[in-house]
């Protein structure tokens, strides 16, 4: 399998948000229909978690993304 | 990190050709998410398709998959389902490929019921071929070749596939996905000729031609125009222009067509003394 170079991977004491910069088409579906208001664009228009800690890991962005550039997992305290 | 998804994807397909914001990666990623939580083995399921922006799901998904031609997807369907009965099938149409071109093709599989499981995009526009009205573009609204806004009533596609004699009918959009998840698990699983009709967004043919230039606005306004059967009973005739009732719509058991073919095969033989 190709390794994915442009993957971008945010992350906190709980959720881990990694958006695929190459996939990415700025279509803005992920920032807009957030419900936490947890993403802003970037000059390019594509997401950037900056609220991370708002995130309440309900995946929406994840199910709504057409291009399958943004995933969202929760982080196991055990795994640090 | 490895999603449900990448597990499913041919990935040097992607980024895939759809432009920013269509509604078929949103639909592509719904039925591979549904596909997942059955847990099929893949080798079993072909996935089928036509003409048209939508077709190209096939190209991307490590599935059996198979590109044929204009509205032509349910025939071919049809006949690998005959050929091993073992295979699940599923049939994915954009709206003109469905209900124009291949309309015929639509309502005979229904009539038959056989145990395919077709999925419909309807993006209410021809977008590949630059924005031609449909046969599912709503009253009065605009395409390259309705710069005056359409006069023709749009088909009921979920109605015209329960007159037809389909199993199952449901109808889903592209920003409720956790509920179009649902409704095309039980599509899939469903013995019979089952049907989920997805509202679907197209910012580029047809928002341009009606005021949605971005998914974002396609997408509120999918949002707008979609109602559950709850809400529908309480809208008047006028409320109702330009909406859609989304859910299930039917769920019955009807003969198969496989079942009833297998049976005049063995009576055919009885007669002829062939048993």
């Amino acid at each position: 399998m190709k390794q994915k170079k442009l993957v971008e991977i945010y992350q906190n004491n709980s959720v881990k948000i990694s958006v695929d910069r190459e996939w990415c088409k700025a279509c803005g579906i992920c920032i807009e229909f957030c419900p936490k208001d947890v993403l802003i664009p970037d000059n390019q228009g594509k997401p950037i978690p900056e609220n991370i800690d708002a995130c309440i890991k309900c995946n929406l962005c994840e199910l709504r993304c057409p291009d399958f550039a943004i995933t969202v997992e929760g982080v196991k305290e055990k795994d640090e | 990190m490895k999603t449900v998804i990448d597990d499913y994807i041919r990935e040097e397909m992607f980024p895939h050709m759809w432009c920013p914001g269509c509604g078929n990666g949103i639909v592509l990623g719904a039925i591979i998410r549904a596909i997942d939580d059955l847990k099929w083995d893949r080798d079993k399921i072909v996935m089928i398709s036509g003409i048209g922006c939508s077709s190209r799901i096939t190209g991307y998904v490590d599935f059996c998959s198979m590109n044929t031609t204009h509205g032509r997807a349910l025939p071919f369907a049809t006949g690998i389902k005959m050929a091993n009965l073992d295979l699940k099938v599923v049939v994915v149409m954009g709206d003109g490929d469905c209900s124009a071109i291949g309309g015929n093709h639509f309502i005979h599989a229904a009539r038959r019921n056989i145990d395919l499981t077709a999925i419909i995009i309807n993006n209410m526009i021809y977008g590949m071929t630059g924005g031609q009205y449909s046969p599912l573009t709503p009253t009065g609204r605009f395409g390259t070749t309705a710069p005056y806004g359409n006069i023709d009533q749009a088909f009921d596609l979920t109605s015209l596939a329960m007159a037809a004699g389909a199993s199952y009918v449901a109808r889903g959009t592209v920003y409720h996905v956790r509920q179009s998840i649902s409704l095309m698990k039980k599509a899939l699983d469903k013995k019979g000729f089952s049907v989920v009709e997805m509202i679907s967004d197209c910012p580029i043919s047809f928002g341009k031609m009606n005021k949605m230039r971005t998914a974002v606005e396609m997408l509120k306004w999918i949002k707008d125009i979609a109602v559950s059967k709850k809400a529908w009973e309480n809208l008047s005739v006028e409320e109702r222009k330009e909406k859609f009732v989304i859910g299930e719509f039917l769920d019955i058991d009807r003969p198969e067509y496989n079942e009833r073919y297998n049976e005049i095969i063995k009576k055919a033989q009885k007669m002829g003394g062939n048993e």
